[in-house]
């Protein structure tokens, strides 16, 4: 495993204009920052899990990596390259390098294209030039890595299951060979029993490959079997980055320590004596976030400095971060 | 004697490419108070059991068997009975609680019209006793609250109505199908905590249907495990998690990751679940069991016991084989 860094992202915002109901056309919209002040770098072959509930920018901050939603301001330099300078066409011969894998297995496959076509469509973009032989090859190729029978290219999406849809859409993504794919929920619209076997599947391309994964789910012990490190998102904000195990054994951050404890572990002994930290309230509105710490409104540790002031990064340990006023 | 007696119960669907064997002989049964957890894959019939149970199958499903509620059968009954049995006796929450609400309707509607309609209380009462349900699932400021529109709540807040409106002629039997699995894991938590309390404050008792051994863990004092459309396992929680015997549950329980434990690689089970409308002769999972022998792909295997304490299988390989 090289210890390259191959994506740095520093402090990224992103933002949307939202307006809301009854406004004129002329009143200035909001802002929603939707993903707030975000750093982190990303070596190859290693993991990076985004976790935090829904809303709380994880599929913002994939989008926005991948320029498919604009960035307001910061930095993300893929390979010495600042990818936001880029004009689209410029930003092309990255884009490749990077692919995307999505939730839902069957709406992210074009349902009238067989699986083929579906495969073969990145390489055909990118690489107009590439002899019709090679396509099928290379397309032969990848479907072999993911598991699915070379016979079945001829099919259409609808006559797979789950599972074996979202191998077509890994294979999808390995065919151009990318150092990076980020994978956005990709397991939670699969069955235990399938789920276990894309996780394998995933992690085994990873080390043959050498590839880089941020693999964006709400579930969190799947997120820290796979990952190298984890990312806690809240409204929009980095709360906690550290190495996995760290993560789940010492967290530091209030969010984390709950977020953590509200996981169900599968065992009678074990959850019946957990002590549960519960959050009281709902997620803020995104549009009109608490000033000083995002988290301040729920967090049971919340004093005044928590209103006043936005708590900075601060490394409690090697290589783990953390913002708030109260880590020790 | 049981609540609600399960026995033989088949559910077919005719469609237009041939009769679906969702459900197969299925026979549990519930006590006063207690938690069943139904267990399964997507596809496992663990709905359509609870489904054909409250008449609420598709006009193309029909169930056979016998259902047993209070001593009483009430499977196959007349629309009207069953409305009665629904409203007093057996109430029903589901996974997605925007669409199991009216978004046209004030939440304080939808609430009083269940009291006014079914016991006949004048409104005003109907509307006192709605508030109070409200504050027992704890949403904040439910005086005001209960006048909102559905689309106003949160995705937890809006499950809590769901549970008061479940709750307002105080049921005995609380069927909740899926219903943390479009929360998120800290609003999970929260639902599950107050589901927990709210059975013992009511005494009643719930069937958790879920795909999450996590959630059935900490929720549940029986189980039974669902696998194309047949019962795999049936027993206490505690014993099905500490000694499970059936392949199939052994199968799921090493394909999810755990929190607590870091293992390097997962151990899946092979292939995929089975196309009900050719359902494997025999057992369902032997195409994908590891133990299978000669007799799984030929002879269904029945529910056997294991041990004393009700912890039954349907399996053909012996049991030290497969520990």
């Amino acid at each position: 495993m090289s210890n390259q860094t191959i994506l740095e992202v520093e402090n990224l915002k992103v933002n949307f204009d939202v307006s809301s109901e009854g406004d004129m056309p002329w009143t200035k919209a909001k802002k929603l920052q939707a993903v707030n002040d975000i750093s982190f770098s990303l070596s190859a072959g290693e993991t990076l899990g985004v976790v935090g509930e829904s809303g709380c920018g994880k599929s913002t901050l994939a989008r926005a990596i991948v320029k498919m939603v604009p960035a307001e301001s910061g930095k993300v330099v893929w390979l010495g390259n600042d990818l936001l300078g880029l004009s689209h066409s410029e930003a092309r011969q990255y884009r490749k390098q990077i692919q995307m894998i999505f939730q839902d297995p069957l709406a992210s496959l074009n349902p009238r294209m067989n699986i083929g076509e579906i495969i073969a469509e990145p390489l055909r973009t990118h690489y107009p030039k590439t002899p019709e032989s090679d396509v099928k090859a290379r397309v032969r190729d990848v479907m072999q890595k993911v598991g699915l029978l070379d016979n079945l290219v001829n099919r259409y999406p609808h006559e797979f299951s789950g599972g074996q849809c979202q191998r077509i859409g890994i294979a999808r993504a390995l065919i151009l060979k990318p150092k990076l794919i980020i994978c956005d929920e990709p397991v939670s619209a699969l069955d235990v029993s399938i789920q276990a076997q894309v996780v394998n599947l995933l992690m085994d391309l990873q080390e043959e490959m050498d590839l880089a994964l941020i693999f964006i789910a709400h579930d969190l012990s799947v997120v820290k079997h796979i990952s190298t490190k984890i990312m806690v998102l809240y409204l929009g904000n980095m709360v906690e980055l550290a190495n996995s195990n760290d993560i789940y054994q010492s967290p530091s951050h209030p969010y984390t320590q709950a977020l953590i404890s509200a996981v169900p572990i599968p065992d009678p002994s074990v959850e019946k004596n957990k002590e549960l930290i519960l959050i009281e309230g709902d997620l803020p509105s995104p549009i009109n976030p608490p000033s000083g710490c995002v988290f301040r409104t729920r967090c049971q540790k919340a004093q005044d400095i928590c209103s006043q002031q936005k708590p900075e990064y601060k490394e409690v340990a090697t290589s783990h971060s953390v913002a708030c006023h109260f880590s020790d | 004697m049981s609540l609600l007696e399960v026995n033989n119960l088949k559910v077919e669907f005719k469609t237009a490419d041939g009769i679906v064997n969702a459900v197969n002989n299925v026979n549990f049964s519930i006590d006063e108070g207690k938690i069943l957890a139904i267990v399964g894959e997507s596809g496992s019939g663990k709905s359509q059991t609870v489904f054909a149970m409250t008449g609420l199958l598709d006009h193309n499903g029909s169930a056979s068997g016998s259902v047993k509620f209070e001593g009483e059968e009430i499977l196959n009954l007349s629309n009207q009975k069953l409305n009665q049995i629904r409203a007093e006796k057996i109430a029903m929450i589901f996974q997605d609680p925007m669409t199991s609400l009216n978004p046209y309707v004030r939440v304080s509607e939808q609430m009083t019209e269940v009291l006014v309609h079914h016991q006949g209380v004048s409104k005003s009462d109907a509307l006192k006793q709605s508030i109070s349900m409200l504050d027992a699932v704890r949403i904040p400021d439910a005086s005001n609250r209960v006048r909102m529109y559905p689309h106003e709540f949160s995705g937890g807040m809006r499950q809590r109505v769901m549970i008061a409106m479940s709750l307002l002629c105080r049921p005995k039997l609380l069927i909740a199908d899926e219903p943390t699995t479009a929360l998120d894991v800290t609003v999970q938590a929260q639902i599950m905590q107050l589901l927990s309390d709210l059975q013992k404050e009511f005494g009643m008792s719930i069937i958790l249907i879920t795909h999450d051994l996590g959630v059935v863990a900490g929720n549940s004092d029986d189980m039974l495990v669902m696998y194309g459309g047949k019962i795999m396992e049936i027993g206490k929680t505690e014993n099905i998690y500490s000694a499970s015997t059936h392949p199939y549950t052994q199968g799921l329980m090493s394909a999810v990751p755990r929190l607590d434990d870091s293992e390097e690689r997962l151990i899946t089970i092979p292939g995929n679940p089975p196309n009900m409308m050719k359902a494997p002769v025999g057992c369902p999972f032997s195409p994908r069991c590891k133990f299978s022998i000669d007799t799984c792909s030929k002879v269904s295997p029945v529910l056997t016991n294991v041990s004393k304490n009700n912890h039954l299988r349907a399996c053909h390989v012996a049991t030290e084989e497969i520990l």
